[in-house]
This record gives C-alpha cells, sequence and structure tokens, in this order.
C-alpha cells in the first residue's frame, strides 16, 4: 500500500497541517519508507487475537463520569493567546461560511 | 531515615550551589554547550534549599531525598519553570498547574533546579529534534546523549544532579540511560501518575527516573510511585520500598536470556558484557536461562503505528487556541494550519502524518488494528515466560553505543531501530531498568532487567545486585 503525493496533501488536511510543496516529495518517500517495514505485519496470524485494549494487569481502569477539581495556579487568561470575559477568541470561520454579515473580527467560541 | 545507596543527607543549600556551579563549569545550560538544560532558576531553587533545610535541621521528617538537587524533563508540568516539551509550539509556556510528581518529590524535600532538553514531544531517540537544538553527551560531545529524554541522561552523567525525571513510550529513559552509563527507570504501566505529563502516546506513557545509582533511583521510585486520584490509570497497589531489596539475595531467583534480544548482528562486545553480567548473576546464586519471545521482531513495527496513532490526536490540540503558539491567518482553519505547521518540528510532524494514515478511512483495519492485535501477542509473550518460572529477563538495552550527532537524523526508520530493545516492555506494560554494564571503546553499555507488571521488586533486586558485583567495571 504505497502512499502518493495526493495521499500526504490529504492526511496533511485532516491533520491541520500546511506542507509547503516542495517537502512533499522528500515526505511520500520518507512515509513509505516507513510503511515498507509495517507490512510484515500483514503476514502475521491474527485470527482470534483481540486488540490490545490498555496494558497491565489492571486493564483499563475507568473512573466514574464526573470531572475531579483541576485547580489551576494561573487563570486561562495568563496563558490563552487571545481571550475575552472568559472565553477563548478565535478568527471567523471565513474559509467555511459567510461571515460578510459578521462585523467582529473574532468570533467567541 | 537514610538510604545506605544514597548516603548521608546533603546539605541542600550546599548542594543546589553545588549542582549550579556543576552546570555552568560543564556548559550544560549553553546551546552551543552540551545544550541539555533548557531553564533554570538558581534564586528559586536556593530559596527553596532554604526553607528545606530549616525543616532537616528542625528534625521533621522529609523522606530519602529530602535536600537532594533535581531536574525534570521538559514535558512535565512545572509552576516555575516553563515547559515547552523542546518545541516552539509550547515557547515559553508556564504551565498552570504541576505534575504529581514533581509535588511528590517537592513535598518529600527534593529541590527542583531546571528542566531539561529532550526530544520535541518526546518524539525521538536522539535529542536531536529539539526546537532548542540537539543535547550533547557529556562523556563525549561529539555524540549523542540518546533521546528522547537525553537531557535528563545527560545532567545525572555529568555530576549536575543524582536524580532527574524522564519520560518513556518507547524507551526514552532506558535509552539515554544506556548511552550515559547512568541508571535509567521505566516502572509498570499505571505504577507512576500521568498527571502533568504532556501527553504524546496515552497507552504507552510512563514517567520514569534516571539517577546515579540503583539506590538513587529506587528512592526517587518509591517517593513518586502510587495511585493518583489526577489519574485514572493510576493504580491503588501499595508502593514497595524499593530499597528493600538491595538487602536480598539472588539465590534461586531465575533469569531468562531472550534470544531475539542476542541477534547475529549485536555487536559482540556489547553480548559480551551481558554475558559477563549474567555470569555474574550466576555466581550469586541465579539460574540463567534461554528463552523466547517470538514475536520480539514486530515490536518496532507495532509502536510505529500505534505510537504516532495515539500522537496524531493527542497533538491535535496545539491549534493556536486555548494555549501555545498562534500563528494568524485567513479565518479559523488558515490559523490553525499556519500555527500547526510553525509550531512543530519534522520528526512530530511526520509522525502526525504517519498517525493519521494509519487511522484514516480504508487504512485502519490494516494498519491500526493489525498492530493492536500484535502488540496482544507481544504481551502474551511476557506473561508466558513470567508465568513458566521465569522472574527476571535480562537483556542488552540498547543494540549499539551512542552514536555521533547527525549520523541516524536523515534516515527515520534507522534512528527507530535504536528502540529495539526496549519498545516491547512499553507495548507490555511491563517494568524494565537500564544499568551500566560496561563500556565498549569508553562509551557506556547498559543492560536492561525486565519484569512482570508490578514486579518492581524483583527488578531492583537484580539491579542491586548487578551494580554491586560489577563495581567500577560497570564504568570500564
Amino acid at each position: 500500500m504505497a502512499i502518493s503525493h495526493d495521499d500526504v496533501i490529504h492526511i496533511a488536511a485532516l491533520a491541520r497541517l500546511e506542507l509547503a510543496e516542495d517537502r512533499i516529495p522528500s515526505l511520500v518517500g520518507q512515509l513509505n519508507g516507513i510503511l515498507g517495514h509495517m507490512e510484515v505485519l500483514s503476514q502475521t496470524k491474527t485470527d482470534g487475537v483481540r486488540g490490545a485494549e490498555g496494558v497491565g494487569d489492571a486493564g483499563l481502569p475507568l473512573r466514574k463520569d464526573v470531572g475531579p477539581p483541576y485547580p489551576l495556579a494561573l487563570p486561562p487568561e495568563s496563558f490563552a493567546p487571545s481571550m475575552r470575559e472568559g472565553f477563548f477568541l478565535v478568527p471567523r470561520l471565513a474559509t467555511h461560511q459567510d461571515g460578510t454579515h459578521r462585523d467582529a473580527s473574532v468570533d467567541q467560541e | 531515615m537514610t538510604s545506605p545507596a544514597l548516603g548521608p543527607r546533603p546539605d541542600s543549600i550546599t548542594a543546589v550551589a553545588r549542582s549550579f556551579s556543576r552546570m555552568r563549569e560543564l556548559g550544560a545550560q549553553n546551546r552551543d554547550g552540551l545544550n541539555l538544560v533548557l531553564s533554570h532558576d538558581q534564586e528559586h531553587a536556593a530559596a527553596a534549599a532554604r526553607v528545606i533545610q530549616r525543616e532537616i535541621d528542625a528534625g521533621v521528617e522529609l523522606g530519602p531525598l529530602a535536600g537532594v538537587p533535581f531536574m525534570a524533563k521538559d514535558n512535565i508540568a512545572t509552576l516555575h519553570l516553563p515547559t515547552t516539551c523542546g518545541s516552539r509550539m509550547l515557547e515559553g509556556y508556564i504551565s498552570p498547574y504541576e505534575a504529581t510528581v514533581i509535588t511528590r518529590l517537592q513535598r518529600g524535600g527534593a529541590v527542583l533546579i531546571g528542566k531539561t532538553n529532550c526530544d520535541e514531544f518526546a518524539m525521538g531517540s536522539s535529542t536531536e529534534h529539539s526546537a532548542y537544538g540537539p543535547a550533547r553527551n557529556p562523556l563525549d560531545p561529539a555524540r549523542v546523549p540518546g533521546g528522547s529524554s537525553g537531557g535528563s541522561a545527560g545532567v545525572v552523567a555529568g555530576g549536575i544532579v543524582r536524580i532527574a525525571l524522564g519520560s518513556e513510550t518507547g524507551g526514552s529513559v532506558r535509552q539515554p540511560a544506556s548511552f550515559c552509563g547512568v541508571v535509567g527507570v521505566k516502572p509498570t504501566y499505571g505504577r507512576v501518575s500521568r498527571y502533568g505529563l504532556v501527553a504524546f502516546a496515552s497507552s504507552l506513557d510512563q514517567i520514569g527516573v534516571l539517577g546515579t545509582s540503583v539506590g538513587d533511583a529506587a528512592a526517587a521510585m518509591e517517593v513518586i510511585a502510587g495511585r493518583d486520584t489526577l489519574d485514572s490509570t493510576s493504580t491503588e497497589r501499595p508502593v514497595q520500598t524499593y530499597r528493600d531489596a538491595a538487602a536480598r539475595t539472588m539465590k534461586g531467583v531465575v533469569i531468562g536470556r531472550p534470544r531475539e534480544y542476542f541477534p547475529a548482528s549485536l555487536d559482540p562486545r556489547i553480548a559480551a558484557l551481558c554475558d559477563r553480567a549474567l555470569e555474574r548473576l550466576r555466581e550469586l546464586g541465579a539460574v540463567v536461562k534461554d528463552v523466547s519471545l517470538p514475536n520480539t521482531e514486530l515490536a518496532i513495527p507495532v509502536y510505529y503505528i500505534i505510537a504516532p496513532a495515539e500522537a496524531s490526536s493527542n497533538l491535535a490540540r496545539y491549534d493556536g487556541v486555548r494555549y501555545g503558539a498562534r500563528v494568524t491567518g485567513d479565518g479559523l482553519s488558515d490559523m490553525y494550519e499556519r500555527t500547526r505547521s510553525r509550531g512543530f518540528g519534522a520528526e512530530v510532524t511526520r509522525r502526525i502524518l504517519l498517525g493519521t494514515y494509519v487511522l484514516s478511512a480504508g487504512y485502519r483495519d490494516a494498519y491500526y488494528k493489525r498492530a493492536q492485535q500484535v502488540r496482544t501477542l507481544i504481551a502474551e509473550d511476557f506473561h508466558t515466560v513470567f508465568t513458566a518460572g521465569v522472574d527476571v529477563l535480562f537483556t542488552p538495552t540498547t543494540p549499539s553505543t551512542a552514536f555521533e550527532l547527525g549520523a541516524k537524523i536523515d534516515d527515520p526508520y534507522e534512528m527507530y531501530l535504536s528502540d529495539i530493545f526496549t519498545v516491547t516492555a512499553n507495548l507490555a506494560g511491563v517494568p524494565a531498568m537500564s544499568i551500566p554494564i560496561g563500556r565498549v571503546d569508553g562509551l557506556p553499555a547498559g543492560g536492561q532487567v525486565i519484569a512482570p507488571h508490578f514486579g518492581e521488586q524483583a527488578m531492583f533486586r537484580t539491579a542491586f545486585a548487578l551494580e554491586r558485583s560489577l563495581g567500577a567495571e560497570a564504568h570500564q
């Protein structure tokens, strides 16, 4: 299953990564090189083998579906790129929707 | 309580001053020097040391590391020093909370003095993939210290601190420990809280310890191990006193020598050092037997599917919205893409792409699902030998000694093979540690002890015995 130039562009879009065109050929080569070593797995018998779910004898521990208190020593304003009135500010969804009727340069999330 | 391995408690004020003096003597904090330390704060550390020393003088019982300076890998959250993960994405980022391991060490009187260089988001085996420049091995600055916890191994090897925290996803504590001639411990998955460890691959990540001796590492493990309500994967099991393992005999202990870890391609000088170590353990009364872990050769392919898959999900949070870098663009999507493309380095980008690919429609079953099944087989290999009466396994930690900077940087898969003997323990979740067993052309080689889940006591018993038996030969 060789990975192509278009595959790299596709997965970069899925991963929200902007790749310069001149980087793509080397990435195609590197990813194919790495994935070539993974082909050995297709020759391994795994009929009836369950996929790993967690590790160790404790399996995958669960906790109650409630959030424990996560006390913060610093307010979000100290590390957020942009905040206002307790909201993280982001640019408008210019590439996804018509924003012509919106005046604000940022949307509130 | 004073550990026999740790010796008398140091005067914490003097110890901290000596650490900073040694750091500057080595140039460990200089980008054009060893570049092992990314941030430090002598004033803050000295103030903490004065408080601790007053408590020690007043007779307050703090624990085995009271007054001991330590450093932490830069992917472990701290309140007073930045947590950059070796990435431009988190340049200057000060965490609003602290990792549980940091809290526990500080409550026990240890003094945090700095944060150490690492491969970006712990993705690498040489500490060359740090956005802040490569770290160098203090034993030979032309060579890498290993990775991704190369800075932590280097500051211990350089005599700056006796204890440093690292993190493991596929060998990132044990491999640099081997390259730098120090002790490195990866505990059982769930033994140590991951709260405050910046996530790379959550089913594999564990915080580990690097130390100058088995006793130092055992003492640090006692302090950081145990249940933490802030990490649901941490276990309720009581923590043993690992230093007690020093007094235990090796008589009758069954040590497995897995043949897959001694391939014909292994450097014969490393194989000879392992055989010498096993002979010493045999002389102490241990029984050494050949065993097989037949799926070992599949571990690297499995690891480099599962780890990037989990990383591609974990690193989705770096989008310029809530914290870290933001590069503005033409709308929200453009901001995401620009921020991530400029914030992540080449290796992280490569792994995100790889992880996204193996999880994408049409490929998930062929890669990710298959890898999870083979992971089960690898875990069953360990279960089979341990339930057949083997107490611990002994292997080389790495197939080679520290390589020169740049030697593997252009060949990602060749770099990945550095982890060939260490990734299995992460995939199976079992504890493992590396201890120095000698030198090859003057460079350290490590031997690895692997134990069953929560078998840290047996692992430390073997490591203590070997350390004692080899003595100075471990560093010759």
